[in-house]
Parts: structure tokens; sequence; C-alpha cells
């Protein structure tokens, strides 16, 4: 665990061992970690697809910016952000 | 397994399988008198071979599975493990390797993050040598399953470590908790055992009592805070037994909801304990896994609600718990369609209230448990 908080700079990665990934049958993605598994909502896979080991925070805010123009920045930013904490704490994701 | 997703629909949309427990073997080095495998485990002779395997996982697969636990039986007793775990991979599979320890050693730990199994689950019976023969039948086990749950997490796996808890290992849950912590695991699953299988048959030495349960749940609540000081992330899941509550589980997440096994001999099951209702499952040698899952008598059976009896036809909750378990209701009541006993609305819930009153007192040692072996497995099979 980090007690660090998550900003803009911070780098989030998948916990070790865990895996995103897209499931066809499900039509949506899952999170799979030890006997057991996440069904993402669309935001959330959305979000956590763009965690490469290197991308920040912000990075990753920018890229889903990009993608959905129509939706407000700062709101993005809000939700990644938020999303971001949320996942930490329930030791999806670690970060720097 | 736990922490299941629950994707029970109540439009009577029968779901995918998401899990696939493959329990590849019943052959196993150890005893343990709570074994969830059949009592006539013995009877299963012919098991599926790497082909069939293959075909299964792949069937499993294309039918939505993604979650799969190699479980037995010891699955470590099958040569062909490495290669049904490289399929599971390539399938995309999130592999679990459900496993005593014994069979495993730095090599073969290597072969399979090679072949890319993702997570191995090693169980312990105890935090001493000397309970722990007692209850698996094997003095050298103990030490051996320390090794290996050291070399697991040096090879830099997820640690998931599980203990099945009952009268004889309860009381020491500290030093079992302590044990875990030091061997670096990532999670520990403090299960009480359930009674069915091998440990129904040694019910009255295994049910742990009121005050046993109380104070072990006290030990992990206590644990969870003195980690949660220290910043250490070890997930402590405590499982109650069954009869102890006085409402039933939703087992499986219901029947034939989003859980499968396959057994050793390829028999489709809605769980591992299941073959001991008086029915019949249909393998994989006889028909596509799909029909099975869509089609088959057996997996409809239990499906929905209007195979319910009272008090469960009409109760509010019958969504919630769809019942409880199939098998602890015939166990109990030798009917697999009544309520589960363990519900205090149950008719039967006296049989639970007797049993928790028996666990009150002097209990059978644990020496004098029926040791789960082929040996004692032949008596129980059918000519």
């Amino acid at each position: 665990m980090n007690d660090i908080p998550i900003d803009g700079r911070s780098v989030c990665r998948l916990r070790p061992g865990w895996r995103l990934q897209w499931e066809e049958a499900q039509q949506r993605h899952v999170l799979l970690y030890p006997e057991g598994m996440v069904q993402l909502n669309d935001t959330a896979g959305a979000i956590l697809a763009e965690l490469d080991g290197q991308r920040d925070v912000d990075a990753v805010i920018a890229i889903l910016q990009a993608r959905y123009p129509e939706a407000p920045a700062a709101a993005i930013a809000e939700d990644v952000h938020e999303f971001m904490v949320d996942a930490a704490q329930q030791g999806w994701i670690h970060h720097d | 397994m736990t922490d299941r997703t629950d994707t029970v629909t109540s439009d009577g949309q029968i779901g995918a399988p998401l899990w696939l427990l493959a329990e590849l073997t019943y052959r196993c080095p150890l005893q343990c008198s709570y074994c969830s495998n059949p009592l006539d485990f013995a009877a299963v002779e012919e098991e599926l071979d790497t082909a069939e395997w293959i075909d299964t996982l792949t069937q499993a697969r294309a039918m939505g599975a993604v979650q799969l636990g190699f479980s037995g039986g010891e699955p470590l007793v099958r040569r062909d493990l490495e290669t049904l775990v490289a399929e599971a991979h390539r399938l995309g599979f999130y592999s679990n390797l459900i496993t005593s320890g014994l069979g495993l050693d730095e090599s073969r730990i290597e072969a399979l993050r090679e072949a890319g199994l993702d997570h191995i689950q090693i169980s312990l019976q105890a935090s001493d040598p000397e309970v722990a023969a007692a209850v698996a039948g094997s003095r050298k086990a103990h030490g051996k399953k320390l090794a290996m749950a050291r070399a697991v997490k040096a090879a830099g796996y997820p640690m998931v470590l599980n203990v099945v808890l009952h009268r004889h290992n309860i009381d020491r849950i500290d030093q079992i908790i302590a044990l875990c912590d030091e061997l670096g695991a990532d999670a520990v699953e403090l299960a009480n055992c359930q009674l069915y299988g091998w440990a129904h048959l040694n019910r009255a030495g295994l049910l742990p009592s009121a005050a046993q349960l109380e104070a072990a749940e006290a030990t992990t609540v206590r644990w969870r805070e003195r980690l949660a000081e220290r910043g250490r992330d070890m997930r402590l899941l405590f499982v109650v037994p069954d009869y102890y509550a006085d409402r039933p589980k939703a087992c499986m997440g219901g029947w034939g909801s989003i859980f499968m096994t396959v057994a050793p001999d390829g028999a489709v099951l809605p769980c591992h304990s299941a073959r001991m209702l008086p029915m019949r499952f249909p393998t994989v040698r006889e028909r596509p896994l799909r029909e099975i899952w869509y089609e088959s008598e057996a997996f409809n059976r239990y499906r929905g609600d209007a195979w319910m009896s009272e008090p469960c036809r009409s109760c509010d909750e019958r969504h919630r718990d769809v019942g409880g378990c199939r098998c602890q209701a015939y166990l109990l009541t030798g009917d697999p369609a009544a309520t589960d006993p363990v519900c205090d609305l149950s008719p039967d819930h006296h049989l639970v209230e007797a049993a928790r009153r028996e666990a009150e007192d002097d209990a059978r040692p644990a020496r004098e448990l029926t040791p789960r072996n082929v040996h004692e497995s032949r008596v129980f099979c059918r000519t």
C-alpha cells in the first residue's frame, strides 16, 4: 500500500498478477484476479485499458478527452481522478 | 473459491458459466477428513485424457468461461498439467492452481509460470506439523507446504493461502494468521469447513462450538486492524460455517447460474459437491458442454424458482439465497428440493440446531476421524 495521494503525475498500474481483459461473451471489460473477477462498466474499462505502466494520470485523461470530444473535458478529468483514487483504495491498482 | 461475481438474472435467462472448476483427478497424497470429494471417489477410474481436457477447456471458453480452477484431488499428480495450463492461457482463461503444494518444486513452479499460470493457491491444514498431520495424514506435508509457499511467493505469483478451519485447529487461528503473514500471503481464506462429503461423515469431530467460532472471528477482526496499522495488504476472508447462519447462502450464486465443475471422469456438475445428489449428471464424453449447461435436465432442475417448496416458494428472500444449498438440503433431509435447513424458517432447522448442540459437547478427537483415502472410499462405492 501507498499513502502518497494520487495526482496528475502519478503512474498507476494494475496490481501485480491481476489482468484486464475484454470479454466478448459479457460485452465488457473484466478485471481478473486470483479466484475472482470484477465486471467493469464502460467508464472503468476505458480508463483501466489506458494504463500501460508508463502513462501518468494526466496522460490518461488527455487520451480520453481526445477520444470523447463531445464530453466536457473537466468532467472527464474529474471522473478519471476519482476512479483512480477509488481503484487504489479497493486495491485494484498500485501507483508510484 | 470466493468472491464470486453474482450475475443471477431474475428474468429467467440462463447466463454463461463464467467459472470452470476442472477437477483433473481424485488422486491425492493427503487424506484430509473434511475433503469435499465424493465419498465414493474410488469408483471413478477413467480420467479424461489430455485431449479430452483441452477439448473441454476450448468448449467452456467459447461459452464465456473465464475464471478457471485446476483442482482435484491433487492436480499436480497429472503430468500433463503444464500442457493444460498452456492451453488455458492460450484460450484466455485466468487460471488458478488449487493445490496442497505436494508435488510442487522450484522447477515445476517455473514451468507452470512459463506455461502462463496466473495464480497458485496453497492449502495449509494448521500452524504446526502435529495438528496438520492429524488432519491430513502426513507428517512431512506441513514443512513441504511452507517451503512451497515461500517458493511460490519468490517466483512472483500473487498468493492466496487457504486454511480449512474446524474444531481441532480453529483455536490456533492467531498462530495460523501469523504464519500466513510471515509467508507473505496476499490473501488468506479462513474457511470453516462446510459439511459435505467426507466432512459430513466426520461432522461430529469437525464442527466447532459457537464459542470457538466467536473467538476465532474476534481474533480475525483484531488481525485486520493490526495489518491495516502496519500498512500490510493481506486480506483475511473469514467464512462462517453454514450451520451457524440463520439464512442459507446463495449456493454457487444459484444452481447452474455462473459456476460449472467438470469432474475427473468428465461428469459436469453445478458444484463440486453435487455428485452425491440422487440424480445423474451428463459427461463431456456424452454431450457437448453447451448442451449440458443450457438444455440438460440436471442443470435445469433447480434453476429459477418453480422447483421450490414452502417456505421458499412464497418467501420474499427466495431470489437472494435461491433456497440455499441443494446438497445440504439432501444430506440433512433426504430431499434435495427442500429448503436448506440452515434457514431458521425451514421446518427442518431443528436438525442444524441439534448439530450445534452436539458441537458444544466433547467432540471426537482428530485421530478418530475417518481419513479420506481409497480404502475408506471403497466402502461407499456402489456395485
